[in-house]
């Protein structure tokens, strides 16, 4: 059953926030809907890819998918522009200068923050872009909530010509809860009018919107003070009263269920008085929020006394176990949390790549060429920093493989000064933001060899479709990107361009290894798709043949999780010196048959796991069902 | 403050299936009346990451999450994990864990070491273990996929509500996909049952 049918037989829903969000914008009924992925916002879109009613994009960065966003509000239409926290950087650009202009159409930025860094290069807290901003945020603490306050921040956003941030956190994106829908209201689209002293954003406009800026400012502090979104809930326990937004409100809940709370629904521009009256009613009061101390430094520039971060983490995640403890202490109390032990300290399970992923090759060529600086990206390929390969110097944010590439060349020291610099990039975050350091480096004549992994997915996100994919958010064909014709476009010149099979390690290798002798820019497209994509076919699985398996280990360098080893042994070589040897196996189950490893398999024990193609059948058959 | 929330922790690595038999528990306390909240961090969970999902159901529930020694059930699919979280079981509650164990590469490799025999750890905690072994159970009915249908069998006897509400869910879950899938998660969830009754 599609989202779509399963709203029309179930009034009580559970879903996830994403989700909620999604079902928000439909019944209140947003014309435009643009994103680009990234975890935990992701799956937001993907949703309302579902509704047909609503037009939505996967747009080439989180600055378009805002532009796009901006133009339809201007057009008088209901838009709606989800991100990760790390969007909101590259987005803030238009972001800054829109909130001159306000919402024409009703406009609302969900941000997803990453607190506690599950997926993410970063922490922060997005928020900030309120205070920066003068635009008002709102918080929802559960699936329930991300549903009334996206309905919620398209009236205040109408009311107030204002775009509205909803602010939410992995423990709103990904939690499930039980959410009943308010009806679908209609919205009726104004058009486009000519406004040129607010839409043209030149500085003798911009100076005249300022003033409307902090007068709205103003509004917004009012109905902050007086809104439904700010709700006192009295507690018999006035020893500590509690000031909370977001998913800390429940975790509030929990540890301390007969504090009076006042919960912040919509947190900026914060209810200072209300609050200050609500300090008269406790002895003690506790601002909990996550990540940074904001509404506490407001609080406390108001002279409203409070306790914040001088006793809460500010760092990670808040939870029942974390707050309880530390309050207790400020009560001279105990509680159930007091002793608490973490979870057992046993062996990590980093992520890895997949099995029979097309960087695996690239990786394995990239630790075995000496002399380098290589700087990576945001990606799937950013695993490649990890073990076998340690192939990785550098990763910063989206893009900036190529031109921190640039400066490693131009800065480089004269003991640096024959090393080779790449930068490692895959399709779609250099068509997010690489390509303009690309050409950064073709116009300033720079030195790097560089290689674009075209996997024609979003990988790390799940296999989103780009236009490296020629499929668009509905799955429909459209214009597919030419690397090749781009990068020429960029300034490389067409014979330092090469597009290679990754999987044909002994071609790549030959390409890299004469690219970096070349002192200019160059290019190496690898082109083989995804595994978790429809374009990935697999092939038969291979198996190790244990009596031809010498431990030699080699294999393991290609780093695919399918290869595992059964034993160890150390040996001593005729010059004296003690040698590991490891000898593997391969899980066929899971094996699709890419071949990498038995490229550098010395004595060739790595073979089909079938001989007859009956066998095949049966094990593909295996593999396929479900 | 013991309330009447009752709390089920679904723990393993990413490509079991762990938030599958989450969301399977979770919509069945959710049809039998009960506010639900389901929770996991699975941002890396598809790259062979560790995973686990919080399934917590009750008249009202507010966190999402579980703290600390507040499990009344986890259900492991993998042994090792079952050592890594079991600091999350209240003393009186159950664990229930898939004995098929599976090394990362760092392991493998020879980086880190796999802890011995985790669940006999488990049984000098004193804490009320049951382990099976699924992973070949599931390889043997012809997917190694089936094995959370199987964990669900083991513990359906051991939950507030019937075994054949939760089975039902199972099995509509997979009701789009055809009859022989269908019979497939039946037989796997009849399986894990009859080894616990």
């Amino acid at each position: 059953m599609s989202i779509a049918e399963s709203v029309l037989t179930e009034t009580r829903q559970f879903i996830s926030g994403n989700m909620a969000v999604a079902q928000a914008a439909r019944d209140a009924q947003v014309k435009v809907a643009a994103a680009y992925p990234g975890t935990p916002s992701t799956e937001i879109l993907e949703y309302i890819a579902e509704f047909p009613d609503i037009y939505s994009e996967w747009s080439i960065n989180e600055k378009v998918s805002l532009e796009v966003t901006i133009g339809a509000s201007m057009a008088g239409s209901r838009a709606l522009c989800a991100m990760k926290h790390v969007g909101m950087n590259v987005a803030s650009d238009a972001f800054m200068t829109q909130t001159l202009i306000g919402a024409v159409g009703g406009l609302v930025i969900v941000v997803a923050d990453d607190v506690g860094l599950s997926s993410s290069q970063n922490e922060q807290d997005s928020r900030y872009w309120g205070r920066f901003a003068h635009l008002p945020v709102l918080e929802p603490s559960d699936a329930q909530e991300a549903y009334d306050y996206t309905r919620a921040a398209f009236s205040i956003s109408e009311q107030y010509e204002v775009p509205v941030i909803v602010r939410l956190t992995t423990r709103i994106c990904h939690v499930k809860g039980v959410v009943i829908n308010s009806p679908a209201e209609s919205h009726e689209t104004s058009g486009f009018v000519k406004d040129p002293a607010r839409l043209v954003m030149v500085p003798g406009n911009a100076k005249n919107r300022i003033p409307m800026m902090m007068a709205r400012d103003i509004e917004l502090k009012h109905f902050s003070e007086e809104s439904y979104l700010n709700t006192l809930e009295q507690g018999e326990d006035k020893s500590v009263g509690f000031v909370t937004s977001g998913a800390a409100y429940y975790h509030v809940k929990e540890a301390f269920p007969n504090a009076p709370v006042l919960k912040l629904g919509f947190s900026h521009p914060a209810p200072i008085e209300k609050i200050r009256d609500f300090s008269q009613s406790v002895e003690k009061l506790v601002v909990i929020e996550e990540v940074e101390p904001l509404l506490e430094t407001e609080l406390r520039a108001a002279n409203v006394e409070v306790y914040g971060k001088d006793i809460v983490p500010r760092i990670g995640e808040l939870s029942p176990p974390v707050i309880q403890p530390v309050v207790n202490k400020l009560l001279d109390k105990t509680g159930q949390y007091d002793n608490i032990i973490p979870a057992q300290d046993i062996f990590p399970r980093p992520p890895t790549m997949c099995v029979a992923c097309p960087h695996l090759g690239i990786y394995y060529c990239l630790s075995h060429i000496k002399n380098t600086i290589i700087a990576g990206d945001i990606g799937c390929y950013t695993l490649g920093a990890g073990h076998p390969w340690n192939a990785l110097d550098t990763c910063i944010s989206m893009g900036a493989s190529l031109s921190v590439a640039q400066g490693i060349d131009k800065g480089r020291s004269e003991a640096d000064k024959n090393k080779n610099v790449l930068a490692v990039i895959g399709d779609s975050t250099f068509l997010h933001m690489g390509m303009q350091g690309l050409l950064d480096i073709t116009y300033n004549k720079g030195n790097v060899t560089i290689l674009l992994l075209d996997n024609r997915a979003v990988g790390m996100t799940g296999g989103q479709n780009a236009p490296s994919s020629g499929i668009n958010l509905q799955g429909e064909e459209t214009t597919q990107v030419d690397f090749r014709k781009l990068c020429e476009a960029l300034g490389v010149k067409p014979e330092r361009i090469h597009e290679v099979n990754p999987y044909e390690m002994p071609t790549l290798f030959k390409a890299l290894r004469s690219e970096v002798k070349i002192k200019e820019p160059s290019v190496i497209i690898t082109n083989q798709p995804c595994v978790l994509t429809e374009r990935y076919s697999k092939l038969p699985p291979l198996k190790v043949e244990d009596d031809k398996c010498t431990g030699c280990g080699n294999c393991l360098d290609v780093g695919c999780p399918a290869i595992t080893v059964t034993r160890r042994e150390t040996v001593v070589k005729p010059n004296g010196k003690e040698k590991e040897l490891a000898f593997v196996q391969i899980d066929t189950a899971a094996c699709t048959g890419c071949d990498l490893c038995t490229k550098p398999c010395a004595p060739d024990a790595i073979v089909p796991a079938y001989n007859s193609a009956q066998g095949n059948a049966q094990i593909i058959d295996a593999v396929e069902v479900k | 403050m013991k309330t009447d929330v009752t709390n089920i922790m679904v723990c393993g690595i990413g490509g079991q299936g762990v938030m599958t038999a989450a969301d399977i528990l979770a919509t069945t306390a959710l049809d039998l009346g009960y506010d639900v909240k389901k929770t996991e961090v699975a941002g890396m969970a598809q790259r062979g990451g560790v995973v686990t999902s919080h399934v917590r159901f009750g008249e009202k529930v507010f966190s999402p999450s579980i703290a600390p020694g507040e499990a009344d059930l986890i259900l492991a699919f993998e042994p090792a994990e079952a050592l890594r979280w079991s600091t999350h079981m209240r003393q009186e509650g159950m664990i229930m864990v898939n004995s098929y164990a599976q090394l990362p590469p760092v392991v493998s490799i020879g980086l880190f070491d796999y802890p011995d025999d985790p669940f006999k750890q488990l049984e000098d905690k004193g804490l009320n273990a049951h382990q099976f072994d699924a992973g070949h159970a599931a390889i043997e009915l012809g997917d190694r996929r089936l094995v959370n249908s199987i964990m669900l069998g083991a513990i359906a006897d051991h939950l507030p509500f019937p075994a054949e509400t939760l089975e039902h869910h199972l099995l509509a879950r997979f009701s789009a996909k055809g009859e022989k899938i269908v019979d497939m998660n039946r037989k796997a969830f009849s399986l894990g049952r009859n080894a616990f009754s």
